[in-house]
């Protein structure tokens, strides 16, 4: 599914410039639920958005899916960030002006799908979300778990390969945040692959396996037993 | 291409984002407002000068007489000058060519009746030339005519106004007007553009009038009109040397400026010209300091809007926008509030031109409006311009590293 191998990246900081990545090689397969753990300033963001093709590597090889990912155009990114990948973010990243069920289908939109089949198949998305009767409310109308949960269907509206989700619970309570990380886990249940990003524990050991990075390097790889958030809920 | 979906999408920013979409509409509808207003009101001042010199033959030229203002061979200060039909002949004779029109003229202020219609009118009495120097229409009947001066006969031709006073129910061609108690005959009814006072006017035979008023070849004025051919300088020159052998026949002192006067109207009209030309081009200046401004403001504006919006272009891209649809959302969206702005600019630019045009006129400025070639090409300018002013934003939108876009500040 995934494949990456040998992966640097420095940025430039000033005269000099930082190391950030300093060899990664993970390799994830189709079903599995990674977290990526960390400090801030261990990498962990930058790997992620290497992974999302919101950024690109200075040295090394990634292949998504036995396409390799490298020295893509704009647009060869965007098509392939459209077809592959699903970003759930910390700050949700909603547009504001648009309701529950046009944040769905804006992946679809850029699909180039008819409008009718666009908001039939966030509909339905938002109904997995349980959020069916919200479809017309503003982002501002909804709580943060409720949020997420339309970034969640919007995510998942293209049918993507991968979900990546960079501290998805970053921004809510407890509660909320075991909510959340249940419906991940069903998704992972469904055959979904996930990839999180977090700092917390509690959330990491409700994934299958994971990745520590420290310093640009992975520390620790292990698979672990998955706790599962339902009994928290 | 026309695609509905990008339509709908740019139609939801702009109504959602109503501020901030009115902001920037208001900036351009602005400009294009007082470019409008500023180029209707300069088309006014010039309406108003036009119609200034619809009286008169520009090309005209007057001499009028006075008292001497200093002693001059011999001659006490204070004397009196007074024209005669023989200085009409002298500047024939010296001046031939260069003289287009040539007239004289006598001023009488008369009480003039028909029937139990009476009231008081200016008098001219003029040769049948004036009828080309004064832009005289006749609208009724005839002029006066070189007949009449030989004969000294007893006509007159009246304005349109005092027709319109006197004869109310016939018509006053043929019939007999009394003036200060002599009857004349009206053989014709005259217009003339330089309003109201000069369609209270009567005109009768100069040589009619010499015979009655007096009975001697006096004249108050003399008017001619040079040889539209001569440019602006050799009409000039024509005037001054006309001054000067006219002081010396009158034996007046050459720096005497009260004795007699020549007005030449190519002066006053190239003064006029001058500062139309010079007014127009400060307008122009300013409605173009105007467009300028405005679009300046679209670039702000957009320049704002992408910095607003780095977030949505953000997600936008991590969901998969291409950075060409990015581009074209930006951009439409800046053309479709600048020309929807530019046209209500325009729509209310004209009204207030329209509303307040008449009251303008007191100011000198007549009829005022902006040709629609004019307005329209100065609309599509700024709709480019907008589409300019928010390529390069737009442009540097659909840069946007995602990644900086969507970092939590």
């Amino acid at each position: 599914m995934l494949e990456i191998s040998k992966l640097h990246k420095s940025y430039p900081i000033g005269d000099s410039s930082l190391h950030v990545l300093k060899g990664i090689d993970l390799s994830v397969k189709s079903g599995e639920m990674v977290a990526i753990m960390g400090s801030s300033g261990s990498g962990k963001s930058t790997l992620l958005n290497i992974i999302g093709m919101l950024d690109e590597a200075d040295e090394g090889d990634y292949i998504l899916d036995n396409v390799p990912i490298k020295n893509l155009t704009e647009k060869k990114a965007a098509i392939y960030r459209n077809k592959f990948l699903g970003f759930i973010f910390q700050s949700f990243n909603l547009i504001n002006y648009k309701n529950a069920v046009e944040n769905v289908a804006l992946p679809l939109y850029y699909q180039g799908l008819k409008r009718s089949e666009r908001i039939e198949k966030a509909m339905f998305h938002l109904g997995k979300v349980g959020l069916a009767d919200w479809a017309k409310h503003l982002p501002n109308e909804l709580s943060g778990g409720q949020k997420q949960r339309v970034a969640i269907a919007r995510a998942l509206a293209a049918n993507p390969k991968l979900l990546l989700a960079d501290e998805p619970t970053g921004a809510l309570d407890t509660k909320t945040s075991h909510e959340i990380m249940e419906f991940l886990q069903q998704l992972n249940d469904e055959g979904k692959t996930i990839l999180i990003v977090t700092h917390e524990e509690d959330i990491a050991d409700m994934c299958k396996r994971i990745v520590r990075l420290k310093d640009g390097v992975i520390m620790e790889d292990k698979f672990v037993t998955q706790v599962r958030a339902s009994q928290y809920v | 291409m026309f695609d509905i979906d990008v339509w709908r999408e740019i139609f939801q920013s702009v109504n959602k984002n109503r501020t901030r979409s009115l902001l920037s509409g208001f900036t351009v509808a602005f400009a294009i407002l007082l470019f409008v207003l500023l180029f209707g009101i300069a088309k006014g001042l010039e309406n108003t000068f036009a119609e200034a010199f619809a009286d008169d033959a520009t090309n005209s030229i007057f001499i009028r007489t006075g008292e001497t203002s200093t002693a001059y061979k011999g001659l006490q200060a204070g004397r009196k000058i007074q024209l005669k039909n023989e200085d009409q002949d002298y500047i024939v004779d010296e001046y031939g060519n260069k003289v287009e029109y040539i007239t004289s003229r006598i001023y009488k202020s008369v009480n003039a009746s028909f029937q139990n219609e009476q009231n008081n009118y200016q008098l001219r009495a003029v040769n049948p030339d004036h009828q080309y120097l004064e832009r005289t229409k006749v609208i009724h009947g005839r002029y006066i005519n070189e007949a009449d001066i030989q004969n000294e006969t007893k006509v007159v031709v009246i304005g349109r106004l005092v027709d319109e006073d006197l004869f109310l129910k016939t018509t006053p061609i043929g019939k007999y007007i009394n003036l200060n108690g002599i009857q004349y005959k009206v053989v014709g009814v005259f217009e003339d553009d330089g309003g109201d006072n000069e369609e209270r006017m009567i005109y009768m035979p100069l040589s009619t009038a010499q015979r009655i008023y007096g009975n001697n070849d006096y004249v108050d004025q003399i008017n001619l009109s040079y040889n539209p051919e001569l440019d602006f300088d050799s009409a000039l020159d024509f005037s001054l040397d006309l001054e000067e052998n006219l002081k010396k026949k009158f034996l007046i002192s050459p720096v005497d400026q009260r004795a007699i006067r020549v007005r030449n109207l190519a002066t006053e009209a190239q003064q006029v010209n001058q500062m139309t030309t010079g007014l127009g081009i400060i307008i122009i200046v300013i409605g173009f300091g105007t467009l300028i401004a405005g679009i300046v403001g679209i670039s702000n504006i957009m320049i704002f809007i992408v910095k607003e919006r780095t977030k949505e272009i953000g997600v936008r891209k991590a969901l998969g926008a291409a950075p060409k649809s990015i581009v074209s959302l930006i951009l439409l969206e800046a053309i479709l509030i600048t020309t929807i702005a530019g046209y209500i600019g325009l729509l209310v630019g004209m009204g207030v031109l329209e509303l307040i045009g008449p009251s303008l006129e007191t100011y000198f400025i007549k009829d005022p409006a902006v040709s629609t070639n004019l307005v329209i090409s100065a609309t599509i300018t700024l709709i480019i311009a907008g589409g300019i002013a928010g390529y390069i934003p737009a442009k540097n939108a659909s840069r946007i590293k995602p990644i900086v876009a969507l970092r939590d500040d």
